[in-house]
């Protein structure tokens, strides 16, 4: 065991080198982003020459693979402290953008400003969740975790609480969280990839997956987070990019950020036009006729069914008699040929036509808060809003792979100073998210909106014939004229199109792909180390061979990261539903198994082991019953008959789940260590060691090597 | 372990600054958006007030308040002579 941070005995630099490895950090990646822009200008140029578009995207995918490859190469290592923790000395800026590329995942790049473009005021718990979370981790976490200073988050939990148990429950709780959310990730690498070139989905996953596992493969937490650094800065610019050429058009102003209060308020006008809009009203009847028409169907099923059968075929034989227009009969005939084949198609198709009771609805007002039909749903929409918060917040604060990203500063002093440039980084995207999304809303609402059919902007051809579910405009009312009632809009789309919609050359597209597989492929990163790590160093080297080499756990913990990348490809591929539900469960399950844990093992020393225990077993067990009785998804795997409606407790919605949780872990740990004895006296040192930064006759060293 | 009356002084010190923060945290979360319906009825530069706070304003806040603690605390590290060794 080490004396301390500053020297490790795999630390090379000396005391003034920490210093100098900061600058030579900086220049290289001064240099390196001016080498990316100069890529990107090239390839603009290239375009302009007649370069192909799929050509660009061939290019953008296998520069940035190939790039995050070369710095995994150039950072092997089987050295434990370097693969674990890469060395202890990222200075407190690099591992702040680290942590901002290690944090933000496809989610938060391309589907979080479709989440406010379609929410309004509501999509804002996340921009809030996953920021006010740092503070949490500034004030609770970061700094005692570091003085800690091992490998990994169950490494606390087995020192602080003594014995297996503890540091068990924390690698079931961390792989649980982690690997649905590694599969959120792999699966957005295969979106982007496909888009970007066009590829298979699975050949886009497995092509993605190469390039997380050459980087995290071969050098560990080191790779990973030199990697990090460079895709933070490849998403950033490419985020940025858009939204700024967007505003100009807008508003001539290139700081979408200062500026689109200007545009929420022509948006906010706007939106009463067309919720008064005599047109607007029209489509919006139309849906909902259509929606009732299939309601009343499905009631009358089985019946229903012949009815609609036979009247289909009248149709076609009263043209007929009628000697109606040949085009009009073949109409008839068509829609007669397309008609349910069974009772269960027809069911199905109804179905669907009935959920288009939701474009009856007139449109959403942006800015308003909590919108209801009367104040009981207002408080509802208020309640699950501020639940969301916390669980968004207090998961951020008890994710592993986040966490761990703070055992890699030199001092507790750079750990602190790390979690502000955290979330600088991530604020520099999150708080343009919400620009990105009012300044699409407004162009969607005064340019698209009652433009002619005949002469629809570029961009809307293009997507809705790529993917229909991202966009599709129907002439529901068949007047020639957009309504907005008429366009179906995907989120994700706002993000994608923006370039096109700003009137961004192909290469921007491109380079947003780029930023956004950069985003997907470095939480991917962290997470597997994350899951490998929990796997080889704590159940395997702590719990079974305490006494393993260190090149064998390494090598171990290698072997695992493939299994656990191919079993999370091989997921993925199946496309699985309800992804982003599990997501998001995964921020409550972490919050409720973690926090009340951790913060009570550095703030409280009568905290035990059994308090612990139980803490986190009931914390974990209350969101996962909460989740499962009132989730449809979780519902059906396990089984759960009883009425969702009986089972939801005060009106939250699952995702929200870790509201129960979070409490529960803190009760539970609290009234079982005061019924049992309290811990001993080393214990009760290792929290006062990890409470000051350096503390005179403290001989403790927890350091790991 | 031995602590000194000067040792106990910086973490109730410590435990201070971290309620303090963490008072501002909860108010501008919960306690703004919990009147969100209400403060959006102020216009702040073209943005009703609440949908700016949500959107902007709490995340400059949150910002602040982690840049202000890794201060405080790098100070009282110093004042209290429990800072690490010089990197």
């Amino acid at each position: 065991m080490a004396a301390g941070p500053a020297n490790t005995p795999t630390n090379v630099f000396t005391a003034t080198s920490q210093k100098s490895f900061n600058q030579q950090l900086k220049k290289v990646y001064t240099w390196y982003t001016g080498g990316f822009v100069v890529f990107v200008i090239a390839l603009a140029i290239l375009e302009r020459m007649g370069l192909p578009r799929n050509w660009i995207g061939y290019i953008f995918l296998l520069a940035t693979v190939g790039l995050y490859a070369g710095i995994g190469v150039m950072s092997r290592t089987s050295d434990a402290a370097e693969y674990y923790v890469a060395g202890r000395r990222v200075p407190a800026l690099f591992n702040g953008m680290a942590t901002g590329a290690d944090w933000m995942s496809a989610a938060s790049f391309i589907g979080m400003a479709g989440t406010l473009y379609l929410t309004g005021y509501g999509g804002l718990a996340f921009i809030m969740g996953w920021t006010g979370g740092y503070c949490l981790v500034a004030l609770f976490l970061a700094p005692y975790l570091r003085k800690f200073g091992q490998f990994t988050i169950p490494d606390f939990l087995g020192a602080r609480y003594g014995g297996h148990i503890p540091r068990f429950i924390g690698i079931v709780a961390a792989i649980l969280c982690s690997f649905t959310y590694v599969v959120a990730q792999i699966y957005g690498v295969g979106i982007i990839t496909t888009r970007l070139t066009g590829v298979a989905f699975e050949l886009g996953i497995f092509l993605g997956l190469g390039g997380i596992l050459v980087c995290s493969f071969l050098g560990g937490m080191r790779a990973v987070t030199w990697t990090q650094v460079a895709q933070y800065i490849i998403l950033i610019i490419a985020y940025l990019i858009p939204v700024v050429w967007l505003s100009v058009k807008h508003t001539g102003i290139p700081v979408p950020q200062l500026v689109y209060g200007k545009v929420l308020d022509k948006v906010t006008a706007r939106e009463q036009q067309l919720i008064d809009d005599p047109k607007e009203k029209e489509v919006r009847a139309i849906f909902k006729a259509r929606a009732d028409d299939a309601n009343a169907k499905i009631k009358g099923l089985p019946g229903s069914f012949d009815a609609e059968k036979a009247a289909l075929a009248k149709r076609v034989d009263d043209l007929k008699a009628a000697n109606a227009p040949e085009d009009q009969i073949r109409a008839a005939q068509e829609a007669a040929a397309k008609a349910p084949a069974s009772v269960d198609a027809a069911k199905a198709a109804w179905t669907k036509d009935a959920g288009t009771a939701a474009r009856a609805a007139p449109p959403l007002r942006h800015a308003e808060a909590y919108p209801g039909k009367d104040d009981a749903a207002r408080d509802t929409s208020r309640r699950n809003f501020l639940a969301l918060v916390f669980c968004l917040m207090v998961g951020t604060a008890a994710l592993p792979h986040i966490l761990m990203r703070y055992y890699t500063t030199p001092s507790v002093k750079e750990a602190r100073e790390s979690v502000f440039w955290s979330l600088f980084f991530i604020f520099l995207l999150y708080f343009t998210a919400p620009a990105l999304a009012v300044l699409v809303k407004y162009d969607v609402y005064t340019l698209l909106v009652g433009s002619e059919f005949a002469k629809l902007p570029q961009w809307v051809a293009s997507w809705s014939r790529v993917d229909p579910t991202l966009l599709s405009i129907v002439d529901v009312n068949r007047d020639g004229i957009v309504q907005l009632a008429e366009i179906a809009i995907g989120g994700d789309i706002v993000v994608l199109a923006t370039p096109e919609i700003a009137g961004l050359p192909y290469v921007i597209s491109g380079l947003v792909a780029a930023g956004g597989l950069a985003a997907a492929l470095s939480t991917a990163d962290g997470l597997l180390l994350t899951i490998a790590n929990a796997l080889s160093h704590d159940f395997y080297y702590k719990m079974l061979d305490p006494n393993a080499p260190t090149a064998r756990r390494v090598m171990i913990s290698k072997i695992l990261l493939l299994v656990v990348a191919l079993a999370a490809a091989s997921v993925a591929a199946q496309k699985p539903a309800d992804i982003l539900f599990l997501v998001s469960a995964a921020f409550s399950l972490a919050a409720a198994a973690f926090f009340p844990a951790l913060v009570l093992g550095i703030f409280w020393k009568r905290a035990n082991k059994w308090g612990a225990t139980l803490g986190m077993i009931a914390g974990l067990g209350i969101t996962f019953y909460y989740m499962a009785t009132t989730q449809p998804w979780l519902r059906s795997v396990f089984g759960v008959t009883s009425s969702i409606a009986d089972n939801t407790w005060w009106g939250i919605a699952p995702i929200a789940a870790g509201l129960w949780g979070v409490p529960l872990g803190f009760i539970v740990i609290i009234i079982v260590s005061l019924l049992t004895p309290a811990p001993d006296r080393d214990t009760q040192d290792l929290v006062e060691h990890v409470r000051y930064p350096n503390l005179a006759g403290d001989t403790m060293s927890t350091v790991g090597t | 372990m031995q602590l000194t009356a000067k040792h106990r002084e910086y973490w109730s010190k410590n435990l201070r600054i971290t309620a303090f923060l963490l008072f501002i945290w909860f108010v501008v979360t919960f306690v703004m958006a919990y009147y969100a319906r209400p403060l959006n009825e102020f216009n702040f530069f073209g943005w009703p007030f609440a949908f700016y706070m949500a959107a902007q304003g709490s995340l400059i806040i949150y910002v602040v308040i982690i840049w202000f603690y890794a201060r405080y605390m790098n100070n009282l590290d110093r004042e209290y002579d429990v800072h690490e060794g010089e990197e």
